[in-house]
């Protein structure tokens, strides 16, 4: 059996975000990059199955669209345990791009279950793991927050307003998966990281199709206004303030 | 020049960064406030690799550079020295030590064990009366025909009651001075061990700190680790890249003040705005940084010395010497910077200090460093 984890290569969650000058782009520079963390938890929950599934589960891949900055977070993935990896060698524009993309690798390399984090920490799109199912015409679970085995059968489990459905559907399919999937990620060894090193990294050329959307410009939130503490014994102060800056009463 | 990590350094880097600031902050006061052994924490460092990270795969260690246990040293000192002290004992004193002096059949026996974490080494040089002095050492052995037997006292043993690999240095011939000085593995369960109560510390305090007794201890001859004689010269080359450990220790304590005083900085106001927007507290942390940036360049340039297999005695001791000095200078201003809440646990920084202190005592006092540095610009 095998299995694929979908990694994005995302910016550190506590990086600063900072606008390119005609604000049409993301400044990237002096960015640390990490994966994304949803897909991290999916890594972690992949390498929990496969270590007790007394070898039916033979080998976990990653795959990334992504240039090659993002092969340090791909090697991060291999250094903790996944087997081997491939990069698809594209800087995407939109989750479209990234599904197609996947899915012509998946169409000629055949998997048993992809996992993909419900989003990534950047633009927060939501859609590959959906978007890729359907490309590849298997189902696909959204926001999955239990992956198990019973035997050969993978068994989810969903939250949903009120309660948890448990859903079984049957292999290949894509679990869209989402906090609670797994604890905490993985800090990888020494013997992981040296490791890391030798397993392969498979680096092809875009087949699948082009992005959908164009990116038009982006804007920073607006700065919050500043706090005005007044002190508790002067409520009078409180009121002219409200009736006559905010003009709120 | 090329002042860029390779993709492994920084792996390794970040993978301690998130061991420190995931799990070692957990408990890390509470540890300090009881000086309770971090019994847990070894165990999983050892998983991770960290205990034997500069050994060879050949001898089961993680086959990292110097250069990678300098940053690991650092991450993991931000939080917790008790915790790297166990790290850098085990890894540059007692694992370099075994790899680079001892024989095959020595590092079969006990290399393997040590470099993989299971088990804990020990440096047994200091005495009750030979510190700094090491040419003064009054525990002897002597030679039996089948075995040594070992007599005296050594003190401020790191990992001294947890560990199971004891490496102590001893007169055989106490006539011949310095030359008359060897190294012997001692197992710490043999008969004749008595391990004295554990030290009510300053600062490090969840670390292990003992004395420990030899009263008649048969060691086996193919226990004693090079020619005779070899045991001084053993102690100074072994402690030539153990003071890297150590620099990187002083260096990761000044550099987690100096995060923990620049968030603090950031957050704290006073007369009306950020405390860091006064350049009474502005003017301190540069201060602080371009210490901790100083530092860290001369345990780096010490730790790639050593990669290069250059000459790096004197850049170890440079680096030991400053990193500890600033580390002292760094808490205590970070301390300052915090005002009264520096001053309780909580905020960490008042540990730090007390932590920093002893970085300019063990493993050769600022001072010795001094008499290593000037004695290189006499040759």
């Amino acid at each position: 059996m095998k299995i694929l984890v979908c990694l994005s290569n995302v910016p550190d969650t506590t990086t600063k975000i900072k606008l390119s000058g005609d604000q049409s782009a993301l400044d990237m520079a002096g960015v640390q990059w990490v994966i994304n963390p949803w897909d991290e938890l999916a890594l972690t929950r992949a390498l929990d199955l496969k270590e007790k599934s007394e070898g039916k589960i033979d080998t976990i891949t990653v795959i990334t669209v992504g240039e090659s900055l993002t092969e340090p977070t791909i090697r991060k993935a291999l250094a903790v345990g996944a087997d081997d990896a491939v990069r698809i060698n594209l800087n995407p524009t939109d989750d479209y791009e990234v599904a197609s993309n996947i899915a012509a690798w998946v169409k000629n390399n055949p998997y048993d279950i992809i996992l993909s984090g419900i989003e990534s920490s950047d633009f927060n799109g939501s859609a590959v793991g959906g978007m890729l199912a359907e490309f590849l015409k298997i189902p696909s679970v959204s926001s999955v927050s239990f992956l198990d085995m019973e035997g050969d059968k993978p068994l989810m489990k969903r939250e949903i307003p009120g309660g948890t459905e448990t859903i079984r559907v049957p292999m290949p399919f894509v679990a869209i998966v989402q906090k609670g999937i797994a604890l905490d990620p993985r800090i990888p060894a020494m013997r992981g990281i040296m490791m890391a090193r030798k397993k392969e990294l498979t680096v092809v050329e875009p087949t699948g199709e082009g992005a959908k959307s164009t990116y038009i410009g982006f804007a920073m939130p607006k700065a919050k206004a500043k706090v005005k503490m007044i002190d508790a014994e002067n409520a009078g102060q409180l009121i002219t303030l409200l009736h006559e800056e905010a003009k709120v009463i | 020049m090329n002042f860029q990590f390779t993709e492994e350094q920084l792996m390794i880097q970040q993978a301690a960064r998130d061991y420190a600031q995931r799990e070692l902050i957990k408990d890390v006061l509470e540890r300090d406030e009881k000086a309770l052994y971090p019994t847990e924490h070894v165990k999983n460092l050892a998983e991770l690799g960290f205990l034997g990270m500069l050994v060879s795969e050949k001898w089961d260690g993680g086959g990292m550079d110097t250069v990678s246990y300098v940053l690991a040293m650092e991450e993991i000192s931000k939080v917790d020295a008790s915790v790297s002290v166990i790290m850098s004992v085990n890894n540059s004193l007692v694992c370099y030590g075994l790899e680079k002096f001892g024989n095959d059949a020595q590092r079969e026996k006990y290399l393997r064990p040590l470099a993989r974490g299971e088990k804990i080494g020990a440096f047994l040089l200091s005495e009750p009366e030979a510190g700094s002095d090491a040419t003064k050492q009054r525990t002897t052995a002597v030679d039996m025909g089948d075995y040594y037997l070992l007599n005296g006292t050594k003190n401020w043993i790191t990992n001294g009651n947890t560990a199971s690999t004891y490496l102590v240095i001893a007169h055989t011939h106490p006539e011949k001075g310095h030359r008359g000085i060897n190294v012997f593995i001692v197992e710490r369960h043999s008969e004749g061990i008595t391990v004295g109560p554990h030290e009510n510390k300053m600062g490090m305090r969840s670390s292990d700190t003992h004395s420990v007794m030899f009263n008649d201890v048969k060691v086996p001859k193919e226990n004693r680790i090079g020619e005779d004689g070899f045991g001084f010269k053993f102690a100074m080359k072994t402690l030539e890249g153990g003071r890297i450990g150590i620099a990187s220790q002083a260096l990761g304590i000044a550099s987690g003040a100096l995060e923990l005083a620049t968030k603090y900085a950031k957050e704290r106001k006073a007369f009306g705005t950020e405390i860091i927007n006064h350049q009474a507290i502005a003017f301190k942390l540069a201060d602080m940084a371009v210490k901790v940036e100083n530092a860290r360049n001369l345990c780096l340039k010490a730790a790639w010395l050593k990669d290069q297999g250059q000459a790096y005695g004197t850049a170890s001791a440079m680096a030991k010497m400053y990193a500890a000095d600033i580390a002292m200078e760094v808490t205590t201003e970070a301390v300052q910077i915090h005002g009264g809440y520096g001053y309780v646990k909580e905020y960490h920084v008042e540990r730090l200090m007390r932590e920093a202190k002893l970085t300019q005592i063990y493993e050769g006092t600022s001072e010795v460093q001094k008499i290593i540095i000037s004695r290189s610009l006499m040759e």
